[in-house]
């Protein structure tokens, strides 16, 4: 059973991995985006495209189901003001085998990252920013279409 | 026809605008005509690097067509994660 979120709320990534974990998994691959604690940056800020967020992130859900069998996905991504070291991000996949788990796991950030309407703004001790998209990140998902990490 | 706007991230901040409802010229009939008319009040538009879009909630590329009802975004390339 899929789930996904957009909320203020932090999360418990155990007791994501833990709903995970049953039926046919063999396999649970998860991965928590984290705010950065690089001492430039005081706090970040995410704004969202609420309806739009949820369906991209569903799309990319069925994308990955498409591409490998899946037994469940959840993921959960906060919006609104955070701290460094707070948890921004988690996406975990179940299958019966860890490649479809660990795949479709970085296949889902990869997309997240370059096709669900979020927008970070940095607070430092010189101004707010808004942080520029990176071009590493158009190149990670366009990996995925080229098919050069499919195995 | 009339269409229901939004902005987003930077591009809300320099419009000082989250979303406006507008009635089109005959003509406007693509997310990159709509793009270009816009611009002429709205300049940051015009100046947005890699300017996005999306037309009933679903990322469009300029060549979008747009209809009478629809809703079109506009923002600054994705940043989360």
């Amino acid at each position: 059973m899929d789930e996904i979120s957009v909320q203020a709320a932090d999360f418990d990534p155990g007791g994501e991995i833990a709903a995970l974990s049953w039926g046919d998994a063999g396999a649970v691959a998860s991965f928590v985006g984290l705010v950065r604690q690089d001492g430039a940056v005081t706090a970040m800020t995410l704004e969202h495209y609420p309806g739009m967020t949820e369906a991209a992130l569903a799309d990319i859900v069925v994308a990955a189901r498409a591409r490998w069998p899946l037994l469940a996905v959840r993921i959960v991504h906060r919006i609104g003001r955070l701290l460094p070291g707070e948890r921004i991000v988690f996406v975990g996949v179940a299958a019966a085998h860890r490649h479809a788990a660990f795949a479709a796991c970085e296949f889902i950030m990869d997309y997240l990252k370059t096709q669900a309407p979020f927008w970070k703004k940095e607070e430092t001790l010189a101004g707010a920013r808004w942080v520029e998209a990176r071009e590493s990140d158009e190149r990670a998902a366009q990996r995925w279409q080229d098919g050069v990490t499919d195995g | 026809m009339s269409v229901k706007l939004l902005y987003f991230a930077s591009l809300r901040e320099a419009l000082g605008l989250a979303e406006e409802s507008i009635e089109l010229p005959p003509g406007v009939a693509t997310v990159g005509a709509l793009r270009a008319w816009l611009a002429k009040r709205h300049a940051p538009l015009a100046t947005t690097k890699n300017l996005r879009a999306a037309v009933n909630q679903k990322m469009a590329g300029m060549e979008a067509a747009i209809r009478d009802g629809d809703e079109i975004a506009f923002f600054p390339p994705v940043t989360g994660g």
